[in-house]
């Protein structure tokens, strides 16, 4: 399979994504022209931060190939809730980490969930 | 903020591995990763990069995954709209997730400070250097890190910490769970569009809760 991207596209493919991460991340912000934004929605941009960190962990935990995994022994589920554990009682996001880990590998590599 | 660069670090490595595995001139990866520099995006349009897919459909693919960002850049407004131009165009740049949040739950005030820039370019040396220098790492060393032991989980737990400091009434509660749900009944849409669906349910969901709970009048920020 030598179908991959060559050497010309690739950097104009790069350029362009390039391009799109500014383009995307400054929508709202590049140009000076007054952008009505509701008040309302301001007020419901603050939840947005949230939404995006929730919406990208719980499948994360969940979910399998697009599935939710049909069985509890699957370490992620164990090594999410014992991070989650670790951060209501201490509030540390580095003790949130290495806990979930701790919990993670031992049941992936000992026992193969 | 340091710990959280952690996290980052295990999802630079494994988005690394990843593009070492692709196919893809390696050269090419290191040239995506330093100037693209959107983890999701790279990781959605890596196959197509790999099968030689026509350019807009690549083009198409990022910009339907960074659609999230639109969204923050209106929260963002507010505080950058005081910078020139080039300056805007480069924090643009800058603006990832993480730093997203992170910047947000340190200023909720939408108003202009000092501090906001320092704030905002210690963040970002910090994520961008502890995103590339492990993406660097896996691109080189794609075979030899051990993707099964699942390292890339170090990063949602990351995220996971992130999420519940951000928990602190019914409203996000609430909004955290919609968003949940939504994100997983959405899973099947293409181009990770279940992120923007979620942000989106759990926005009104939210705003929902908050206007039908009755509570102290609070002042109002207008910038405007």
């Amino acid at each position: 399979m030598s179908t991959a991207i060559g050497p010309v596209e690739g950097v104009i493919a790069i350029v362009g994504l390039t391009v799109l991460t500014v383009a995307t991340r400054g929508f709202f912000f590049l140009s000076e022209r007054e952008i009505p934004i509701p008040d309302w929605l301001r007020q419901g941009l603050r939840y947005a931060p949230l939404a995006a960190l929730v919406a990208v962990v719980l499948p994360e935990v969940v979910m399998t190939q697009g599935l939710l995994i049909p069985t509890w022994q699957d370490a992620r589920i164990f090594a999410a809730l014992a991070g989650a554990a670790y951060f209501r009682w201490r509030r540390g996001i580095l003790g949130t980490i290495l806990t979930g880990m701790a919990v993670l590998l031992p049941l992936r590599l000992g026992l193969g969930w | 903020m340091l710990s959280t660069a952690i996290g980052i670090a295990a999802w630079g490595l494994i988005t690394g591995v990843a593009m070492g595995k692709s196919g893809v001139e390696p050269w090419l990866m290191v040239l995506m990763s330093l100037l693209v520099f959107a983890g999701s995006a790279q990781l959605a349009v890596l196959p197509l990069l790999a099968t030689g897919a026509p350019l807009w459909v690549i083009w198409a693919t990022a910009l339907c995954v960074n659609l999230r960002f639109v969204i923050f850049s209106a929260a963002w407004r507010p505080y950058f709209m005081a910078y020139p131009l080039w300056m805007r165009l480069r924090l643009a740049y800058f603006t990832a997730d993480l730093n997203y949040v992170l910047f947000m739950r340190r200023f909720p005030e939408a108003k202009p400070a000092p501090e906001h820039l320092p704030y905002f370019w210690g963040g970002v040396a910090l994520n961008w250097t502890s995103w590339q220098l492990p993406s660097l790492l896996g691109i080189f060393l794609a075979d030899a890190v051990p993707v099964h032991w699942g390292i890339g989980f170090a990063g949602t737990l990351a995220l996971l910490g992130l999420a519940l400091s951000l928990l602190n009434d019914r409203a996000t509660a609430v909004a955290g769970a919609v968003a949940g749900c939504a994100a997983v009944a959405a899973y099947a849409l293409p181009f990770k569009l279940n992120i923007v669906v979620a942000i989106a349910a759990a926005v009104a969901m939210a705003l929902l809760i908050d206007h039908t709970t009755p509570r102290n009048p609070e002042p109002v920020d207008d910038a405007t």
